[in-house]
């Protein structure tokens, strides 16, 4: 167990704490809540081949899932951001070949590392209101739910962001 | 058959991903279903327990309102009690006799630990499992109207399917006429719920009451419900008919679970007609 293994099982455990207890239950404007439990996704360190991550991605959702009684639908959509991290990455950057274990997200200039943030969180809320829907019809309700749902969350996760550069 | 396996090795970070995703959904799918969703639901000993500790916090800052409720179910309990006195008397009975009563109902009072209703399938968590008596399709109400159907239970907790979900139905009806009709939700207000498949004959106005019919075995006839709010006929049909519930489903506390000691009964009679 180095500091860092560590360090990331404290932030699994704190963030589904905090997002049981606290942000289920804020109901912002009557219903949005933030779903700022993967900020697990940013912040653990890019590795290449990490099966390891992927297994914890999918518990991770799948304890949020047990604690608001949604079956798989937040397991699933954390899995697949989890696996798409390293191609968005990739194309953010605009390379290739990522120096894996020295790559932090905290060295990209502001604009990428925002970019970056967005678009994992808007598939992942986008994945978490098409299958609590699942219907055309409700198809309205998914895309303003993501897009209210994606801004609370990405500015938590920015304000964060800042707190951990600073310690740091 | 090495090929195989080096693409295996290969792409075994997307194989896992592929595994667990299909995990996820399956979860997913059987959480739709009534009766499967075994272990990924809050009513297990883990997510139980921290929301029977985060409940207790919760609870104290809602005792105000909690006490009122009792305090007015109390005075039309008592208001009931000298119904009853009066009726004796007129009746001229001298004791009652109690083997002339057979009990069909029991009431098992339990308290709401958690409750969502903000969501497209919402779910209640009550703090009373099968050690107190109960099992999976039992009615849930409270002094004001009903709040929903258990489905997973365990030891000491249970999960309650909300009125307020897109899968449930229950049966419903007029409180001055006989015709019956399905109570379901589409999400849209939570202090609102739709009635479904009322004939036509039926005359219905702005205010009636809706309460429960006595069709199914979990809810006794007459729970109340709600009241008609706004309708809309159309070719001679209603198409919506909204009803705004008389409890407040974003602030559920005590409740209690009915057990119907016929159930049993009236299923097996079912059955053997329908085989027949």
């Amino acid at each position: 167990m180095n500091r860092e293994n560590i360090n990331s099982a404290l932030l699994f455990i704190g963030l589904i704490l905090l997002q049981i207890i606290l942000l289920n239950n804020i109901n912002f404007l009557g219903y949005i809540n933030p779903f700022f439990y993967i900020f697990f996704i940013f912040l653990y360190p890019i590795r290449k081949d990490d099966e390891l991550f992927l297994i914890l991605s999918f518990l991770l959702g799948l304890f949020i899932d047990v604690f608001s009684d949604s079956g798989g639908i937040n397991a699933a959509a954390t899995l697949f951001i989890a696996f798409i991290r390293i191609p968005v990455l990739q194309s953010v950057i605009g390379k290739r070949d990522i120096d894996y274990g020295a790559e932090t997200i905290f060295k990209l200039p502001f604009p990428k590392m925002f970019l970056y943030v967005v678009i994992l969180t808007v598939v992942h809320h986008f994945i978490v209101f098409g299958m609590e829907y699942f219907k055309w019809s409700k198809f309205d309700i998914i895309l303003i739910k993501t897009i209210l749902t994606s801004i609370f969350t990405i500015i938590l996760t920015m304000i964060s962001f800042t707190f951990v550069m600073r310690k740091r | 058959m090495q090929q195989i396996i080096s693409f295996l090795y290969k792409n075994k970070l997307f194989i896992l991903f592929l595994l667990l995703e299909v995990l996820a959904i399956i979860f997913t799918i059987q959480s739709h279903s009534f009766h499967k969703s075994k272990f990924v639901n809050s009513a297990n000993f883990v997510s139980g327990g921290i929301y029977n500790r985060i409940n207790n916090f919760k609870e104290f800052l809602l005792l105000k309102e909690e006490n009122q409720r009792l305090s007015e179910e109390n005075v039309y309990l008592k208001n009931l009690l000298n119904i009853s006195d009066k009726d004796v008397v007129e009746l001229d009975q001298v004791a009652i006799d109690t083997t002339n009563y057979r009990q069909k109902y029991n009431y098992i009072g339990a308290k709401v630990i958690n409750n969502n209703y903000r969501k497209n399938n919402n779910y209640l968590t009550i703090n009373k499992g099968s050690n107190s008596g109960l099992e999976s399709d039992l009615g849930v109400i409270n002094s004001k109207g009903i709040v929903g159907i258990t489905k997973s239970v365990s030891a000491n907790y249970a999960t309650v399917l909300s009125i307020l979900n897109v899968n449930s139905r229950i049966n419903a009806k007029l409180l001055n006429s006989d015709h019956y009709g399905s109570l379901s939700w589409d999400n849209n207000d939570y202090n609102v719920v739709q009635l479904l498949d009322i004939p036509i004959q039926a005359a219905v106005y702005n205010g009636d009451t809706i309460v429960t019919g006595g069709k199914s075995t979990i809810f006794p006839e007459g729970v109340p419900i709600g009241i008609i709010k706004d309708f809309k006929t159309l070719n001679n049909t209603y198409e919506y008919i909204n009803i705004s519930l008389f409890n407040d489903m974003s602030s559920i506390g005590y409740v209690e679970v009915i057990k119907n000691f016929d159930k049993l009964e009236i299923k097996n009679l079912e059955e053997k007609s329908t085989n027949e």
